[in-house]
């Protein structure tokens, strides 16, 4: 086990209680909470190959719906983002991520944000859409999904750079 | 063969994660649907004990707010007793050699409480252990809260009034009316009655509690006050929206109800089958 396993398993665990302790129980206006953990998602290093991520992204869903008794809905959508995240990746970052050269902090704030808030978004309306189950609620799926996107993209913007500057 | 096998390794990525996310909207339907979800159980030993620790520390914070609603219940109580002494004109002595009460009352505190999705859970810190079952029902002081679903040894998950899976037999407290009482997602401080009858006289205001028809409450638990009704479609039935008495989106200490005759009623109903 090498020291950058232990780091992700670390933080792993660190997300998902964060999430189901704190964020989980925040209820702004009733019903927006945002979904810190998938962060674990967007720092992982991109030489891993895609049938972890894929792993890892469905295990950190399942263990945020043991704790929130929603059936399999995090890990749907959690699977759903860790799938098309090497094309994300490639839509954000171009050629940098052609030569797996570029490590998540050190790319401009312009392709970060669009990578950030695409997996945010995605993850979202996944997430609304399974929650709610019924196009009948189209208007709540959609309202719960921008409400809770934007919360969810503020709070990472600001955890990493927090990280960020700890680290140097 | 080779084909099949290249096939495999092309897109074991894709087939991954077809299979997982099969498996994960299969657990979801699985939570969706009536037919209870038993896998993904926040009532395991390691996420009760997570809300465990959590609720230790939160509880502090609700000490005041959690005395001064015990006293409110206690004054309810006491005012009950002396009002019924008060009839009798003697102070009664419970003879409980004769005969077994008919429901036993449990304590527990709720350590995880949803009211933001469709089909909410309460999770509750007493199990199997301490004599929880599976379909008794949960109350505060101030009304009805959920059924419990399932237990493990030291945890419980209530099924809230707020899941579009529950519905509850409920009536008016001045006639003998019934309809059933669900809830449909938004406002988590208000739920319908359906199915009253157009007989049935109501106004605004009025008082709901639960009746005794099924097992679950017994007759009479507070459960919120009508505040619109208006005739179904089909004009033969009122749907009534209830304020419940009970702020779910803050609930302490609740009651789990027994009901000790359970076992002899359903016998008997088997019986006449």
């Amino acid at each position: 086990m090498s020291n950058e396993s232990f780091i992700n398993i670390g933080r792993f665990v660190l997300l998902v209680l964060l999430q189901v302790v704190v964020l989980n129980q925040i209820n702004f206006l009733g019903y927006v909470n945002p979904s810190l953990y998938i962060l674990f998602l967007l720092v992982l290093p991109i030489n891993y190959p895609s049938w972890q991520v894929i792993l890892l992204g469905f295990l950190l869903g399942l263990s945020v719906d043991f704790f929130e008794d929603t059936g399999g809905i995090h890990a749907a959508a959690c699977l759903v983002i860790s799938y098309f995240r090497p094309g994300l990746l490639r839509a954000s970052y171009g050629l940098s991520y052609d030569y797996q050269t570029m490590k998540f902090h050190d790319t401009s704030i312009k392709e970060r944000l669009t990578f950030v808030i695409t997996m945010v978004f995605i993850h979202q309306l996944v997430l609304s859409l399974l929650v709610f189950f019924n196009f009948s609620h189209i208007i709540l799926i959609l309202k719960n999904t921008l409400f809770s996107g934007i919360f969810t993209v503020l709070l990472i913007l600001v955890v990493t750079s927090l990280f960020r500057k700890a680290k140097r | 063969m080779t084909n099949i096998i290249d096939f495999f390794i092309r897109h074991k990525n894709t087939l991954l994660f077809i299979f997982l996310l099969l498996i994960s909207l299969g657990l979801t339907f699985q939570s969706h649907s009536y037919q209870r979800s038993k896998f993904i159980s926040s009532s395991n030993a390691v996420s009760g004990g997570v809300f465990k620790v959590r609720n230790n520390i939160e509880s502090y914070f609700g000490l005041k707010e959690s005395n001064h609603r015990l006293i409110n219940e206690n004054k309810k109580l006491r005012e009950k007793i002396l009002n019924f002494q008060g009839e009798n004109n003697t102070y009664i002595f419970p003879d409980t050699t004769g005969f077994s009460a008919n429901y036993t009352i449990f304590n527990a505190n709720v350590i995880s409480n949803n009211y933001s999705k469709l089909d909410n859970y309460i999770l509750i810190d007493k199990g199997g252990k301490d004599n929880l079952e599976e379909d008794q029902g949960v109350i505060t002081s101030q009304g009805i809260v959920g059924v419990v679903e399932k237990t493990s040894k030291n945890y419980s998950r209530v099924i809230s009034i707020l899941n579009t899976n529950l519905a509850v037999s409920a009536q008016l407290k001045n006639s003998e009316h019934f309809g059933t009482l669900s809830w449909n997602g938004g406002n988590p401080n208000v739920v319908e009655l359906s199915d009253v009858p157009r007989l049935a006289k109501i106004e605004k205001g009025d008082t709901i509690i639960t009746n005794g028809r099924s097992l679950i409450f017994p007759k009479g638990i507070p459960i919120g006050n009508v505040i619109n009704y208006e005739l179904d479609e089909a004009e033969d039935y009122y749907v009534v929206q209830v304020r419940l008495f009970n702020d779910m989106t803050n609930i302490g200490n609740v009651y789990v109800i027994r009901n000790n005759s359970k076992e002899e009623i359903e016998n008997l109903n088997y019986s006449d089958e």
